[in-house]
């Protein structure tokens, strides 16, 4: 008799981690779960339902006549977000470059530093920025357009210089192989290459910083957000249900809009 | 070696070891005459491609000349590797165009060597340049394809593209690396024809890398074969008999494969390509 071949995926102690890994997470999150539990005031909890419905038939309905004044936060808003990602934009493109293995002029200093430009916008909220730049440019939609660029630089920049190293080398060879200078390789060979990866990836920012740009009157940067905040410390809950509805429709037209751009160019 | 007047190219003691170690080409010497169509044959990672891109310098050779004319390509600075570049066309595997741009783009990026950077940016071709654009892509059969782009094209299309990159150079040497690899039997008939009837044409030497060896037969002025990055053949190709061909690929039996190297032959009149020729 001939044994039968056996085989697993894992051997005994391999599973056993494994099993001990799956006891372990469910234990944390118990654990968490207990912590978040003993935290929260129940009391207010409770009657959670009561007081959404409250809110709720205070808020509709909407005083639509308010919109009159809305136009004009509401048009600041779009200038913000599409300067500040113009802005950004001009920023993150040579930082990409500078990051990307393939394309920038020195590993050693250039890449790391344009990684750290790249991170350290990426790690700070724009409203932070905002919060930031209100303290040092003033309230105002200046300060609102620079939160924005500036959180956009990390964004652009990190997904294009991964689009621009994943290239296909072979064609910057032949552009190379013609007697090309670094910089026509540049614009002949890579740019080509990358140019629907970056169209693809403006819109997309422009659509994030469209939502972004509402809330920074929150903090004083200019544009709806400042309506918001004012309307909701007079209680003023009509009102604020009719900047919900305003931005709704503002971020659905930028997100309808931003599809039909992708579209058209890839 | 003695440099003689006559010979384009000529490389001496090539080396390449890459940053892996692996030694890709072992002191190859090899002397190229103007117009003249040599076919590089051997096994898959025997250096063929190395050899090529090292002449080009897309490889830097670790040790040893390559010399254009009498110039040591393996020792100029960027700005003559630029001028020395332009007098090489290369021809690649996988076509290399450049997918998102025209045809015409494709074929006027082989002046980019000549053009200063702003020219070229706005695509400001001198009107010479774009004669010869449209001259050399009806030459390679592609007339009223200029406004095309390159992803939309059929694979020998693409690779007609290529030739035509490489011929607007006006170059004294092809670098043709596995111009036919991706390629069906026909189309690749078709393209070595074309490569080889514009080198007679206009006096082109060639370096082509090539897996077929029944292609490389047909074509072939000369043949060199390659082994472990060492060249272990070098003749006409009426010298490459089994017996050569076990020193270059190792053993195997070679005469099933000669039988249909004839029956290859018989096919040669019918293509479609040179009929059209015949006739304009």
């Amino acid at each position: 008799m001939t044994a039968v071949p056996v085989w697993r995926k894992r051997n005994r102690r391999e599973a056993l981690t494994v099993w001990l890994g799956w006891i372990a997470g469910i234990l944390l999150f118990a654990w968490s779960w207990k912590a978040v539990s003993d935290a929260t005031m129940w009391v207010f909890v409770a009657d959670a339902h009561i007081q959404a419905a409250d809110m709720l038939s205070r808020m509709v309905p909407p005083r639509w006549s308010y919109m009159e004044r809305l136009w004009r936060p509401l048009w600041d808003t779009l200038n913000i977000a599409t300067l500040g990602t113009l802005l950004g934009l001009a920023i993150a493109v040579p930082v990409a470059f500078l990051a990307a293995r393939n394309t920038t002029p020195s590993r050693a200093f250039a890449r790391p530093l344009a990684l750290l430009i790249i991170v350290s916008s990426r790690s700070i909220n724009s409203l932070i920025w905002a919060m930031l730049l209100v303290t040092v440019l003033g309230p105002g939609m200046l300060a609102g357009i620079v939160a924005i660029a500036l959180r956009s630089i990390g964004f652009i920049g990190k997904l294009l210089y991964e689009a621009i190293e994943e290239i296909d080398p072979t064609q910057v060879e032949a552009i190379q192989a013609t007697g090309a200078s670094r910089l026509q390789v540049l614009t002949h060979a890579i740019a080509p290459q990358v140019m629907p990866a970056l169209a693809g990836i403006s819109v997309y920012r422009w659509d994030i910083n469209i939502r972004e740009s509402t809330v920074l009157g929150l903090v004083g940067a200019g544009g709806i957000g400042l309506q918001l905040m004012a309307s909701v410390n007079v209680l003023a809950w009509p009102q604020v249900t009719m900047i919900f509805i305003a931005i709704l429709a503002t971020v659905v037209a930028s997100e309808w809009l931003s599809a039909k751009v992708r579209h058209a160019i890839i | 070696m003695q440099v003689s007047a006559d010979d384009l190219l000529v490389l001496e003691g090539l080396s390449k070891r890459y940053p892996t170690g692996d030694r890709a080409l072992r002191d190859v010497s090899l002397r190229l005459p103007a117009g003249q169509v040599t076919m590089l044959i051997g096994p898959s990672g025997a250096g063929k491609s190395t050899l090529i891109r090292c002449v080009n310098r897309l490889v830097e050779p670790t040790a040893g000349r390559v010399l254009l004319r009498g110039e040591d390509v393996a020792r100029l600075p960027a700005s003559g590797l630029r001028r020395a570049r332009r007098r090489m066309g290369m021809i690649f595997q996988e076509y290399a165009l450049v997918e998102r741009l025209t045809v015409m783009e494709n074929v006027l990026s082989g002046r980019l060597g000549y053009l200063d950077f702003w020219r070229s940016t706005l695509r400001r071709y001198p009107a010479d340049d774009i004669a010869a654009a449209f001259a050399l892509l009806e030459r390679v059969g592609l007339g009223g394809f200029a406004d095309k782009r390159a992803d939309a094209l059929s694979g020998g299309q693409r690779q007609r593209v290529g030739i035509a990159r490489a011929l607007i150079q006006s170059p004294e040497i092809l670098l043709v690396d596995e111009p036919t690899a991706s390629l069906d039997p026909k189309t690749s008939r078709q393209i070595m024809r074309l490569i080889c009837e514009l080198c007679a044409e206009k006096g082109l030497a060639a370096i082509v890398n090539i897996h077929d060896v029944a292609l490389a037969k047909m074509f072939a002025q000369r043949i060199v074969g390659l082994r472990a990055g060492e060249i272990v053949f070098d003749g006409p190709p009426a010298d490459l008999g089994p017996d050569i061909l076990t020193r270059i690929y190792g053993e195997e039996d070679w005469t099933a494969a000669r039988e249909t190297d004839e029956d290859d032959a018989d096919e040669r009149p019918e293509d479609p390509l040179r009929l059209a020729e015949a006739r304009a």
